[in-house]
């Protein structure tokens, strides 16, 4: 049993920002940032005065080898006009802005500070897919980088695990990333914001426009079957269960509960929050799950004093399609080897009954890894609050949400539960 | 053999020298692949080398197509994948390894809970030596 954990001082989120992910060729990480706090400032209803922020925690895992630039924190510090006051990164590879959140929080509830902005943010475009692919694996664990795991090696490993354990097949995954555009094209700061017909539409069109021969899918499943518009990375990962090459940021600004108000009538709460850390695919015991994962959950579980039923959407860390399948198991939303059933049954469809990443997730919103944890606190914020647009979640009566966001090959976890009152 | 320190550069120069080893705690005997300093069971400092015999079970893999720069330099890629996975060793620890003489092209013929042998690829030469573990299909097994 873990120990029961509370905070010792309430903590709200009163506002929320993040630039559109995607590759940009003409903006650098600062560029980033200010979309991202500019979009923030502007939420929180009755304002805030830049001024009145006592520091800033930062997530960035790794811009020192995307962009040759290390300590961040400062840079961002300055741009917003927060200099001389503190600015700390945090590192947790692509958990490292859930990180900055987490100590946000205790910063506050702790008392030492009032009022704080955390955030994060990650700059791969100028990398070329090789060399981000080099980038990432330093992420991984040392025998698995001699081993020559890269990221999506190691997640289809958990694949052929999974598949193995509980007679799932690739099949299983098209109902993944199916939903993934189906919700991002709904969402305007997504990098893909199409569905899979709509990518299978214009390539079409493509190849009449260009005389070539027109391809004959029948549907989105023989697409994504077909290795020519599919092709292998890492097998049984094909090119459209893999997250993106993305340059984004995100902000939040976290308050002591008791001076919510003086932002905004609407804030979320932090009900539980929980973090965990994991080893290697040798050293696991079981590998179709994540350990850090079920006990971060169970952490903000304990402290929220509810369980998975009671989650009524999430966002959760789909850098592969396989991984998010794992990740809705692990977080007790779905039985072990429950979860690609769940999936195929439409159980996590924006109009089902435990909506999973109507962002997008990051296959489709797009994966600046530093940025990615606090960009999925901005997806729960605008649901819960009924700003999410066309893919607002419908029922109306939406109270409690979660993130869930995983560092390295889950060496890093954690999951974030927030409430509406 | 005996005096060498229980860490990865150990572990490295065993493979080296085409030994497979794993540290066992001498208080409670739990045994560790690769091998670790101190016991994560029971939380005690005194380990003993052991030799592995270096047979297992291949627990999960994946054939990659898109590697690392050290990989694409051996000719992996695309049109050659190369395959790396998590075996088990009959002695109960699992490491992460190369798979090596399967058909990468053609991954649903790689089954898991397939034995396996183990082999040591060697790179490099003098202070660049480098040993990989790497494992293949058990003689008379199918692949």
């Amino acid at each position: 049993m873990q120990k029961k954990r509370k905070l010792g001082r309430g903590v709200a989120v009163v506002g929320v920002g993040m630039s559109k992910f995607g590759m940009f060729k003409d903006k650098d990480s600062k560029d980033h940032f200010v979309e991202a706090f500019r979009e923030m400032t502007a939420s929180i209803d009755k304002g805030v005065d830049p001024n009145d922020i006592d520091a800033l925690y930062l997530g960035n895992f790794s811009n020192d080898f995307f962009t040759h630039q290390a300590h961040w924190g400062p840079i961002v510090a300055d741009i917003i006009g927060h200099v001389p006051k503190p600015a700390t990164r945090t590192e947790g590879a692509c958990a490292s802005s859930a990180l900055a959140f987490r100590e946000g929080v205790f910063a506050i509830a702790s008392g030492f500070y009032d009022i704080v902005l955390v955030g994060g943010l990650e700059v791969m475009s100028m990398r070329s897919t090789e060399e981000v692919a080099e980038g990432l694996a330093l992420a991984t664990i040392p025998y698995e980088g001699k081993a020559a795991f890269t990221f999506p090696g190691v997640f289809g490993a958990t694949a052929t695990a999974y598949f193995d354990r509980y007679q799932a097949n690739r099949e299983h995954l098209f109902n993944v990333t199916i939903k993934s555009h189906s919700n991002a094209r709904l969402n305007p700061r997504a990098q893909y914001r199409a569905s899979i017909r709509e990518i299978m539409d214009s390539k079409i069109d493509r190849a009449r426009k260009k005389g070539m021969e027109v391809p004959t899918w029948a549907d989105e499943k023989e697409f994504l079957r077909d290795p020519a518009a599919n092709p292998v990375v890492a097998w049984p990962m094909h090119l459209f269960d893999c997250c993106p090459i993305s340059d984004g940021a995100s902000c939040a600004l976290l308050v002591g509960e008791e001076l919510a108000k003086d932002f905004t009538d609407d804030p979320l709460h932090v009900i539980g929050i929980g973090q965990g850390s994991g080893r290697g695919l040798h050293a696991k015991e079981d590998l179709t799950t994540f350990e850090a994962t079920r006990f971060a959950a169970q952490e903000a579980y304990g402290m929220a004093g509810i369980g998975p039923t009671e989650i009524q959407l999430a966002e959760v860390h789909d850098c592969f399609s396989i991984a998010e399948i794992v990740h809705i198991e692990d977080l007790g939303f779905f039985k072990p080897g429950e979860g690609y059933k769940a999936v195929e049954e439409g159980r996590t469809r924006l109009d089902g009954p435990k909506p999973i990443n109507t962002s997008g997730g990051l296959k489709c919103k797009g994966h600046p890894v530093g940025a990615t944890g606090v960009a999925q606190i901005v997806e729960i914020w605008e649901q819960l609050r009924g700003e999410a647009g066309e893919r607002q979640v419908a029922g109306g009566d939406l109270r409690v949400g979660a993130t869930h966001n995983l560092g390295g090959t889950g060496g890093t976890c954690t999951f974030t539960i927030l409430e509406r009152r | 053999m005996e005096a060498r320190p229980f860490s990865d550069t150990s572990f490295d120069r065993f493979l080296d020298e085409e030994k497979l080893m794993g540290s066992r705690c001498d208080t409670c005997g739990a045994l560790f692949v690769p091998p670790r300093p101190l016991c994560i069971a029971c939380g005690g400092s005194e380990m003993e080398w052991v030799k592995m015999r270096g047979t297992g079970t291949l627990r999960a893999f994946t054939c990659i197509a898109v590697g690392p720069p050290a990989m694409r330099q051996e000719g992996y890629g695309r049109a050659r994948p190369y395959c790396t996975g998590v075996v088990e060793l009959d002695e109960g620890c699992r490491v992460v390894a190369r798979i090596e003489d399967v058909n990468t092209n053609d991954p649903q013929t790689i089954s898991i809970g397939m034995p396996v042998t183990v082999m040591f690829l060697h790179r490099g030469e003098g202070p660049d030596k480098t040993t990989y573990l790497a494992f293949k299909p058990a003689e008379g097994s199918e692949p």
